[in-house]
């Protein structure tokens, strides 16, 4: 494997890792709170069809974006009220939502504009474009620090960016702040934040509404700048990797980086194989390269690296009194 | 007792009128009716048919996998008759169905099952395939072509067979880089995998790309559009989806194959039924928004092909036949 091979794969492995970075962080907000959240995938897929729609309508992807938040925003409100409000079952709201999400955003797309549920291709300033970023073309020359500066860390579009961003940024709210502290006490003892005098419902909410945001800007960068348009189940599973890969990142926006970026490598890898073939000088399988994600986060589970425990509280609804 | 009486009676004419009726159906597989491609073709010829003789006919859009049986029973059981499929994997389904319904007759597409009221359709996609390969060939300037299937079943397999031949036809030092999606159904649906494939196919030299992936090729397309490369539509006409930017797309007349057998309605004739490049059932498509990328040369070198294979001179290995392939390896 050559230098180029493997930035273009590195390339491939930021672009892949972005929208599982977003909705892990997403995921992260949810379940540091108390509050699980299988219903990724779903907000996922409201975003990229809402997103795509507007954007397309309007010819602004700033639109477009702020829609996909919306949408995906109402469907964290439902899981929110649903799991919140009147204490439902988590895991079950989720799915819900996931299988109203798959219907409804094929049915509207398709009432919109008629064409199997695919949104119409967008072009120009509808959709996301590759940034350059400064110093990338006269840095192209310098060895291996140039052409890794131009191929892998310019000429994403800016939503990739901003989910790099946003890791040091949450991993400073949920630490350093005193709206993380109590989040984060929220998922562990809520009782103990009630008695505190903090509001357990709306500490919930607002992490709920975080995880609508960024799942938004997952959904958004899907349709908007990894692709241009909706199409029909566009997410592809991408939502449940997501939570996988939160299980591996044990619940941490640091290590979610790294996570997310490992998966998207698989996934880059499972796209080469004659790479892969070239390096280890076995025929790997596929699928295998594709399962790869998951059978690592059994071993995390299994305790083999270490020990993943969860939030506390998750998954249970706060009664204040018994 | 009186109401299961009158609920008989109700069904039994139901039964009959749909019998009277004798609407034709068309089942569509996972890939969705509108995945501009290969079911898409088949609706078109549902509805040129329902244009030209002013008839109805009911139609179900698979959605998941656990469906088919159901759907198809519902569907026979309606009275519908001819039930058309879409699709290879409705094989062991019908195979099990129709033996159930011996007074309707069912046609499937791309599938063989040896049953007394089926129709059998196949097409030779190794041809077409084939045509496209050496427009591919011709076209490519890096010398380095690539193939994007769907989900990886030997029926693909025969696409991207053909498809090599054909390239290594018309430049003997070609490469082909040849990816499929993945192994199961959801392959045929997954845009984002399909671009990131034509990304990485980009990078490894190849500037032309075939897409033979159902609703996966528009990422593919799409990609190639962004990335200033060439791409080869499948099934249905897909030049117009990016003009300039599709060299070409293979048609596979799946519209025909519907269209005449809901215009043979309850007449319908069973049994296998080729359609191949000299009955025009699969080609390669000519339009405007093509017009400029193919020269008068490679067309030219195309069609003689074309007549070679028509007239029996030139034979394309078919990857199905024995499960080789003598210009690619997967």
């Amino acid at each position: 494997m050559d230098y180029n091979t493997l930035l273009q794969i590195l390339d491939s492995t930021l672009r892949l890792a972005t929208p599982l970075l977003l909705a892990c962080l997403a995921g992260l907000f949810s379940e540091r709170s108390g509050i699980f959240d299988i219903g990724l995938e779903g907000k996922m897929l409201a975003a990229a069809m809402a997103s795509g729609a507007v954007a397309f309508l309007s010819g602004s992807v700033w639109l477009g974006l702020l829609a996909g938040i919306g949408a995906s925003l109402i469907f964290a409100g439902i899981h929110g009220l649903a799991s919140i409000t009147f204490r439902g079952n988590q895991l079950i709201s989720g799915v819900a939502l996931n299988f109203l999400a798959a219907g409804m955003t094929v049915l509207v797309a398709q009432r919109l504009f008629g064409q199997g549920g695919r949104t119409p291709p967008l072009s120009g300033d509808a959709r996301f474009n590759p940034v350059t970023l400064p110093f990338a073309e006269s840095l192209r020359d310098v060895p291996i620090i140039g052409p890794l500066y131009y191929e892998v860390i310019s000429g994403h579009s800016l939503l990739v960016y901003a989910a790099v961003a946003l890791v040091p940024l949450s991993w400073w709210v949920l630490n350093r702040t005193r709206f993380g502290l109590r989040l984060r006490a929220v998922g562990e003892n809520p009782a103990a934040v009630d008695t505190a005098g903090v509001s357990v419902v709306g500490l919930r909410f607002a992490a709920v509404a975080i995880t609508g945001v960024l799942c938004g800007l997952a959904g958004a960068y899907m349709a908007t700048a990894l692709q241009a348009g909706f199409g029909k189940d566009m997410t592809a599973g991408r939502g449940y990797i997501a939570l996988a890969a939160l299980i591996f990142a044990k619940w941490r926006p640091v290590a979610a980086l790294w996570a997310c970026l490992l998966f998207g490598f698989f996934q880059a890898l499972a796209l080469r194989p004659d790479v892969v073939t070239a390096v280890i000088q076995v025929k790997v399988p596929v699928p295998f390269l594709d399962a790869l994600p998951y059978l690592l986060t059994v071993l995390v589970l299994a305790g083999f690296v270490g020990k993943a425990i969860p939030p506390r509280a998750g998954g249970e609804p706060y009664v204040k009194e018994r | 007792m009186t109401f299961m009486k009158s609920l008989m009676g109700a069904t039994a004419m139901a039964l009959t009128a749909g019998a009277a009726l004798a609407e034709p159906a068309i089942i569509f597989d996972l890939g969705g009716k509108f995945d501009k491609s290969f079911n898409e073709a088949a609706f078109n010829g549902a509805e040129k048919w329902a244009k030209e003789t002013g008839g109805t006919y009911k139609e179900l859009e698979m959605q998941s996998e656990a469906q088919r049986e159901q759907a198809l029973r519902r569907l026979a059981e309606s009275g519908a008759n001819p039930v058309v499929m879409t699709g290879f994997a409705f094989g062991d389904v019908l195979n099990t169905v129709a033996p159930d319904f011996p007074d309707t007759k069912f046609a499937i597409i791309d599938m063989v099952v040896d049953q007394p009221n089926v129709k059998s359709i196949v097409f030779t996609e190794h041809e077409g395939s084939y045509l496209v390969g050496m427009m591919a060939g011709l076209a490519s300037k890096t010398g380095t072509v690539g193939f994007i299937g769907g989900m990886d079943i030997p029926l693909i397999r025969r696409f991207g067979c053909g498809y090599a031949q054909g390239v290594v036809a018309a430049n003997p030092d070609a490469k082909v880089v040849l990816n499929m999606t993945g192994t199961t159904p959801a392959a045929w649906n997954d845009p984002v995998k399909g671009a990131e494939l034509a990304k990485g196919q980009k990078a490894q030299g190849a500037d032309v790309i075939y897409a033979a992936a159902g609703g996966t090729g528009v990422g593919v397309l799409q990609a190639a559009a962004d990335e200033g490369i060439l791409s080869i539509g499948v099934d249905s006409n897909q030049n117009g989806m990016h003009p300039g930017k599709v060299l070409t797309s293979m048609l596979k007349r799946v519209d025909v194959a519907v269209y005449n057998a809901f215009s043979e309605g309850t007449e319908m004739s069973t049994g296998f039924n080729v359609l191949d490049l000299k009955s025009e059932g699969v080609g390669y498509a000519m339009d405007e928004n093509n017009a400029a990328l193919v020269t008068a040369e490679m067309q030219a070198a195309v069609d003689a092909a074309a007549e070679k294979i028509k007239s029996g001179e030139l034979v394309v290995h078919d990857y199905m036949s024995d499960n080789t392939c003598p210009a690619a390896e997967f």
